[in-house]
């Protein structure tokens, strides 16, 4: 694995708490309508990623998740300020406006989405995988599922093949502790998702993943066995979400105090005070951070409200490659 | 009567069933603790208890095929799609199980079960989630569907539905579960298979159904302002569909525009008319007009969005068109 040194901890840091302030600020736009529909934020989560994009190779492997998506494109690379507009709505955004909240896609930084429909990412992971092994490149993917998405047939389905295939996929489930608001000990007799990985004879592990370094370790792992053509890995990554599923979410299913334990082992706190601790960085430099990263996040507001909202045309010019496709008349 | 909400409606439709019924459970995801993604269970879990209202893990084809596999062994089971575009993970028990096992076995096995949920777009949610897939269940024989736009139809018809020894699809709308709506105090069912003419009108039909129909109201609304009469039939049930009640306005019209929120190659419009001019050819003043949403999936962005889905101006400017104004 790639060392894990002090300008590791200063880039999970700055990394870690973009991304929150990134969602933060969407939470806001949204309550101010500026984005619509469904929005899942990460927060309390950050650690995975950070962990995840240390461990891969991110000149060739490959991410895949589910809708709470926001910020994995932008660690891999992704200009946040075409995120931001995507959630707007706007021509800029990273689907010229036609995905939204859900469906973030960057083909340039291999983020393969982005999907609404729980468990249907799953099986395209193996399938990126596949044709990783097909050509004989040398590249992994990660492929991310919710706990409440381990209950669908695709994963079983997926997992069966897989494993019986050899193909070079590190399958990570972030268990936030809830499916919208059922638990994890609602949804199945067994609660340690991770030994499903068991029944098909896959390599499978719990990992703490509120530590960045802890999720590193596991990926690095994992993904060493992939590219050595040993085949899939199957991960538990317990975590939490902090904020409500969406933003219209009650959250009677969980009591202030489970939320506020949680709150004890941020991700984000941790690291910052590691920094202070190893002296990695003085309280200074920190507020450098800080001040930098809410700048960058206000530099994306401004980006996605001053952007032009997408041509009409651009419905359908995405719709089929084929640039003359017939489509049915649509106003009078 | 009482004033309700659509959800509630929903809820008492079921809850009335229930009371009656031992045989019929509620089950799908966040139905019982959640009280339903959109609150259309409430209070369901605290009356008749977690062997009757059932949350289930994220998994449609396990549970549409357990549903279907208590309703051929006694039971009458309610499924709830948190929406239906989740229902594809699903659709395989519903078209080659429940819509086949009757047939199959020559008339042992009855499949007494409603699916039921929201349908179509329900604002900025993206491709995956504004999707109606009325004229794919509807295709398929053995089902019925039901579209209601109401609380006082979703009452009475999902208490038909609920009673009929069929399957079932039952669609609902986001859109529609805080619409209030007057319904009688005492019990009342509404025939499965027959439509409503919502507002009666000389100079032209306009037939719709679900929620989509509101726009068919304001234009109506809009277009007597110009003196021009419209007669607004809302379908109710899909399937089977109420052709009389559509020819019989058509006769007296000579002029129909259709409004349904649906992509336009080969939907509910088409099978309309298809009816239409085979059976009221003759009575045609002019072309029959269909407006959908546009033939893409569904934008984000809100001015796509806007762009994509049918409005009252749309009815309008149609029922202009047919009536050559
Ligand atoms: C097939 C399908 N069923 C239901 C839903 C509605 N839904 C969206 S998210 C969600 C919960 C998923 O929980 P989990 O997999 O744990 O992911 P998390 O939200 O915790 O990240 C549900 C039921 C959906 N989008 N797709
Ligand atoms: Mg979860």
């Amino acid at each position: 694995m790639k060392k894990i040194t002090k300008a590791t901890y200063l880039k999970w840091y700055e990394d870690m708490l973009f991304w929150r302030k990134f969602e933060d600020k969407l939470a806001q736009v949204y309550i101010q309508q500026k984005v619509r529909g469904f929005l899942h934020l990460y927060n309390g989560q950050e650690a995975i990623l950070a962990g995840a994009l240390h461990a891969m190779d991110t000149d060739k492997d490959r991410m895949i998740t589910a809708y709470r998506n926001h910020v994995q494109p932008i660690g891999l690379g992704v200009d946040p300020k075409r995120v931001m507009a995507e959630l707007y709505g706007k021509g800029t955004g990273t689907s010229q406006g036609l995905g939204g909240s859900m469906h973030i896609f960057s083909k340039e930084h291999r983020f393969y989405g982005g999907h609404g429909i729980v468990g249907g990412q799953i099986p395209l992971g193996a399938g990126l995988a596949f044709a990783d092994k097909y050509f004989k490149r040398d590249a992994v993917t990660l492929t991310f599922m919710g706990d409440g998405a381990t209950r669908q047939g695709s994963l079983h389905e997926t997992l069966t093949m897989a494993v019986n295939w050899n193909l070079p996929v590190v399958f990570c489930v972030e268990n936030n502790g809830y499916a919208m608001g059922t638990s994890v000990a609602r949804t199945a007799r067994s609660t340690d998702i991770y030994k499903l990985g068991n029944g098909y004879e896959m390599p499978c592990a719990p990992v703490d993943a509120m530590d960045p370094e802890k999720v590193a370790e596991a990926l690095d792992e994992a993904i060493a066995r992939a590219r050595k053509g040993e085949g899939p890995t199957f991960l538990e990554l317990k975590t939490y979400r902090y904020r409500g599923h969406s933003m219209s979410d009650a959250q009677h299913y969980r009591t202030k105090d489970e939320v506020a334990e949680y709150q004890k082992i941020d991700p984000i706190t941790k690291v910052r005070n590691i920094l202070i601790d190893k002296k990695y960085a003085t309280e200074d430099d920190i507020k450098k951070i800080d001040k930098r990263v809410k700048d960058k996040v206000k530099e994306c507001e401004e980006f996605a409200e001053e952007s032009a909202f997408p041509e009409k045309n651009v419905m359908y010019d995405v719709v089929y490659e084929q640039e003359d496709y017939p489509f049915l008349p649509h106003k009078l | 009567m009482k004033t309700i909400q659509f959800r509630e409606a929903v809820q008492q439709a079921m809850s009335e069933e229930m009371r009656k019924d031992e045989s019929i459970y509620l089950m799908g995801e966040e139905v019982a603790e959640y009280n339903g993604a959109y609150k259309a269970s409430k209070g369901m879990l605290d009356e008749f208890g977690p062997d009757r209202v059932i949350d289930t893990p994220i998994s449609e084809l396990g549970f549409s095929g357990i549903g279907i596999g208590s309703a051929m062994n006694g039971n009458r089971p309610i499924i709830e799609f948190m929406t239906f575009n989740f229902s594809l993970v699903g659709i395989d028990q519903i078209i080659n199980n429940a819509a086949k096992i009757r047939q199959m076995s020559g008339g042992q096995f009855n499949c007494p079960i409603v699916f039921r949920g929201p349908t179509a777009s329900a604002g900025q949610l993206g491709a995956t989630h504004s999707q109606a897939f009325e004229s794919w269940y509807a295709n398929c024989p053995g089902l019925k569907v039901i579209v209601p736009s109401n609380p006082y139809d979703a009452k009475g018809l999902l208490k038909s539905a609920i009673r009929d020894d069929d399957p079932v699809i039952f669609m609902e709308s986001e859109q529609m579960y805080g619409d209030k709506g007057e319904v009688p105090e005492e019990e009342y069912v509404i025939e499965i298979g027959k439509a409503d003419i919502k507002r009666e009108g000389t100079d032209v039909t306009i037939v719709s159904f679900g929620k989509i129909i509101k726009e068919a109201y304001k234009a109506a609304d809009e277009l007597e302002k110009e003196g021009i009469s419209a007669e607004v039939i809302d379908l109710r049930t899909i399937r089977p569909m109420d052709h009389a009640t559509i020819i019989e306005s058509v006769k007296k019209t000579n002029r129909l525009v259709i409004l349904e929120e649906a992509w336009p190659f080969g939907n509910i419009s088409t099978e309309i008319t298809y009816q239409v001019q085979e059976q009221a050819f003759d009575f045609l003043d002019a072309p029959i007009i269909k407006i959908n949403t546009a033939d893409t999936p569904a934008p984000y962005s809100p001015v796509l969005l806007k762009e994509w889905l049918p409005n009252s101006e749309d009815v309008v400017k149609a029922v202009k068109k047919v009536m050559y104004k």
